[in-house]
């Protein structure tokens, strides 16, 4: 047994002091120093990490740092992971701590639930979010509600994560991006991290959050490198959930985006910069739920144009969200209408072409954003 | 204020609704005065035991797995006559080779760069032919995905396997579903389903569907040993069972979904044992015999259509080949151990020795049917992957039905742009160039 966790729940108590005497293996104790392979270097203590890696380490970092914390999956420890975010966590955690499944999404997330309900801090991999719609009833019916319904006694502090989105030709099945499904959920968290910063510290926040909390990663981003801050490095640090991070200062219109429309959105501004003079502020929401409306609100003051971007269908989405939002919120200092762009209303096709057509592009976002302040 | 949603409900059922007053009611169960023998609504033919015991697994011998010919090719089975005549004989062998040929070329083919993704069978091709070649061409077929031997065996041909992997024009999914989801509606193949196991069900509600019409066709449900950890395939076991349904599932237990091993997949007799516990006929079957396998499919079959019952089939294999061109499956278990496994049986080489001894193949067909179906492997691969594209109108189709008005705008729009500026769209490699709208 992982934990000695025979009491029921109104005993949490107690249990909690149990818990503390940690079934931590040996190897656990290694200080967090960093094996990871692909972290570069520079002069001024900034490093390169890819953002599988800065995953990687936030999960090190959780499971050195607390022993309540376990990993849980399929092919999460052996295998080190489908898409490798949780390599070397079992050579170093051992296998009480990362723990391979069976296929059973259902059943895994269920334990994950349960085993938070009883005072552990489970973090549960799914190989992509696609496969969490077998444990969706788990999640939204277990995870998120019952905090709520048990009067506040009984939290339930699980953090579930896995490639969100689309990837390269993996069709329809495998491509949804879930931001607006979860986000639409009272009693989940949910964030969508781009860089290797936010991959860190919006993990780690998630796991230190005592409630629920879905972290919906991008497969296409965990490869790619950002730099990571001499601070971002530290086991301490942590992205505060529900703030977003203004990637880049302008003074003409807001592109408020979420995971991989933040680095094309970032690509559109510097084009809009260079060809039409237009100054581009975009917003990195970070969080999905909660949702920093100030900082947009903020910045819609200054530039009174506002865009959402995003991947995911047009309909009840993100876009629609902020797209609300503005008109609650930013109606009188809004210069044009807010606008959005997404993917398309269409089940994600396989075939490349299609696949590319299905979603947005810089120059989609470029585009939308030169019609909309007629540049 | 809210409406009262209660309101709705009448407070007296309708006449339709009260079906079952107590008159039109079986009697219950009842547990009989002094019976040695437990009549339970849970369970009604349990004696009762004043030993306090638990039933442990590792006391129940593990179910027995059915071969018809040995590792050598001879016949085992001397009791059971099959119906297998040369001519099909010799099409099954074909059929095996085909399927492993095709996988070759096409497994290389990816890594090549000329199609993204694919999924060898290798090892596994007696299951797929063997359960394919008992069926009655209209029963209806759902797969997991490493089943191109039962589809080759039906007759799907290696350009519509070929259309498929370049999701070309001719490809009935019109490239919007991933390689190797096959479908094909004349051979009663439903799309292959990427989440796992989610076929099961389907399958069960298909055959539910045979059974209202009073079909005498049958539902051939396959899936892997992994899937069967999923809870859709304990739902559907139990549902085929309580509401009888025509329908016979075929597990390949290949050792692997993709790194877990089977011994951490699973703790019991395999998948055979769950089938027993759901109340459903069950057997094992050596899955390198293409003979047992067809045996045991054409005998479940019978019990399926007949007696309108499911069967569940358990078919043991080894999984020789990667899980899929994005796995290396070196990273979990040794190379000799495949290697071993390739050497020493193969559902290939022991049906050739079978067919060897009854004089119907020899070494100068084996190379000509080797060379022959490379061959027309790569002529159906070259042709399919000339062919065009899908025409430009399937853009807008198939999201509903009917496109809605807004799509249809949008597809005159873009017919209007096309004619507008037809030097600034080259729409040669799609079906009917600029007619394709
Ligand atoms: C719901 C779901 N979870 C996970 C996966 C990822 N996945 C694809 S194939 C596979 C292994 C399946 O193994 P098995 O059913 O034994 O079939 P085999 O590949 O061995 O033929 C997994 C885990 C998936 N497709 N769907």
């Amino acid at each position: 047994m992982l934990f000695n966790s025979t009491k029921t729940f109104l005993t949490r108590r107690a249990l909690g002091a149990a818990i503390k005497t940690p079934v931590v293996p040996a190897v656990a104790r290694l200080p967090v120093a960093v094996k990871l392979s692909q972290v570069r270097y520079n002069s001024s203590g900034t490093k390169e990490y890819t953002v599988r890696d800065a995953l990687n380490e936030a999960l090190a970092e959780e499971l050195e740092q607390n022993p309540k914390v376990f990993i849980l999956g399929e092919e999460v420890a052996q295998y080190n992971g489908a898409y490798k975010v949780t390599k070397g966590l079992l050579d170093r955690f051992g296998e009480k701590r990362v723990i391979d499944t069976p296929i059973t999404e259902h059943g895994f997330a269920g334990m994950a639930v349960g085993a938070a309900l009883h005072g552990l801090q489970p973090v549960c991999e799914f190989m992509t979010w696609n496969f969490a719609m077998q444990a969706i009833d788990q999640i939204i019916n277990s995870g998120a509600k019952t905090h709520y319904m048990s009067g506040g006694i009984q939290p339930c502090n699980v953090t579930f994560r896995g490639p969100n989105g689309f990837a390269a030709g993996v069709a329809a099945q495998h491509s949804q991006d879930y931001s607006a499904w979860y986000g639409s959920i009272p009693g989940l968290k949910v964030v969508s991290p781009w860089s290797a910063e936010d991959a860190k510290g919006l993990l780690k926040a998630a796991i230190r959050d005592p409630n629920p909390v879905i972290v919906l990663e991008n497969e296409l981003l965990y490869g790619q490198s950002f730099p990571m801050s001499e601070a971002a490095q530290k086991s301490d640090f942590v992205v505060p959930i529900g703030k977003a991070k203004i990637e880049r200062a302008g003074t003409d219109v807001t592109i408020v985006s979420l995971s991989r429309c933040v680095g094309q959105s970032l690509v559109a501004a510097d084009n809009l910069q260079s060809k039409y003079g237009v100054s581009a502020e975009v917003i990195n929401l970070r969080s999905v739920k909660p949702l920093d409306v100030e900082t947009i609100v903020e910045s819609v003051k200054k530039t009174k144009n506002l865009v959402a971007v995003e991947s995911g269908f047009p309909m009840f989405g993100v876009g629609s969200e902020i797209l609300a939002l503005a008109m609650e919120y930013m109606f009188d200092t809004l210069d044009t209408p807010a606008q959005r762009v997404t993917g398309a209303e269409v089940p994600t096709p396989y075939a490349q072409g299609l696949e590319a057509l299905s979603f947005p592009d810089e120059h989609i976002i470029e585009k939308k954003v030169a019609q909309l302040l007629r540049v | 204020m809210r409406p009262v949603l209660r309101a709705r409900i009448p407070l007296t059922l309708p006449a339709s609704r009260r079906a079952f007053t107590p008159s039109t009611l079986r009697p219950g169960i009842r547990q009989p005065p002094d019976s040695d023998t437990v009549r339970f609504p849970g369970a009604v033919e349990s004696k009762f035991t004043h030993e306090l015991s638990f039933h442990r697994p590792q006391d129940v011998p593990a179910m027995p797995t059915y071969r018809f010919i040995n590792a050598e090719g001879v016949v085992v089975d001397k009791k059971s006559k099959l119906d297998i005549g040369k001519e099909k004989a010799l099409k099954m062998y074909k059929d095996m080779v085909t399927a492993s040929v095709m996988d070759l070329i096409m497994y290389d083919s990816q890594r090549q760069g000329r199609i993204s993704f694919y999924m060898v069978s290798a090892g596994e091709e007696g299951i797929a032919v063997g359960s394919a070649a008992a069926l009655h061409d209209e029963d209806v077929i759902y797969s997991q995905y490493r089943e191109q031997g039962a589809l080759m065996y039906r007759g799907y041909t290696l350009d519509e396997f070929m259309s498929q992997l370049f999701a070309n024009k001719k490809d009935y999914g019109k490239g919007r579903n991933m390689p190797v989801h096959y479908m094909s509606e004349r051979l009663r193949l439903f799309p292959i389903s990427s989440p796992l196991a989610t076929q099961i069900p389907h399958a069960v509600g298909a055959a539910y569907a045979l059974k209202l019409d009073n079909s005498p066709n049958i539902v051939m449900c396959y899936f892997g040993e992994g899937a069967a950890s999923e809870g859709d395939f304990h739902a559907a076991l139990n549902i085929a069972a309580t509401r009888d349904c025509p329908v016979v599932f075929l597990c390949r237990n290949n050792g692997y979904a993709i790194s877990t091993p089977t011994l951490e997949q699973y703790k019991g007799d395999g998948i055979a044992s769950r089938g027993i516990g759901y109340g459903i006929e069950t057997i094992r079957v050596d899955g390198n015999d293409i003979m047992a396998v067809y045996a045991a499919t054409k005998a479940a079959r019978e019990t399926a259509s007949k007696r309108q019952k499911p069967v569940l089939i358990e078919a043991m294999s080894y999984r020789v080949s990667h899980h899929s061109t994005s796995d290396d499956s070196f990273a979990y278990r040794a190379k000799v151990d495949v290697e071993e496994w390739k050497r020493r049986d193969n559902p290939i080489t022991r049906f050739r020795k079978w067919l060897e001894a009854n004089n119907w193949w020899s070494g100068d067909e084996e190379t000509a049917l080797r060379t022959q179906t490379r061959k027309d492997v790569l002529r159906a691969f070259t042709k399919a992957e000339k062919e065009s594209k899908p025409a430009v109108r399937e853009i807008f189709t198939d999201v509903f039905k009917h496109a809605t008005p807004e799509l249809q705008e949008q597809r005159e729009e873009l017919r209007r742009i096309i004619e507008a500026y037809p030097e600034e769209y080259d729409l040669g490699e799609y079906d009917g160039g600029k007619a394709g709208i």
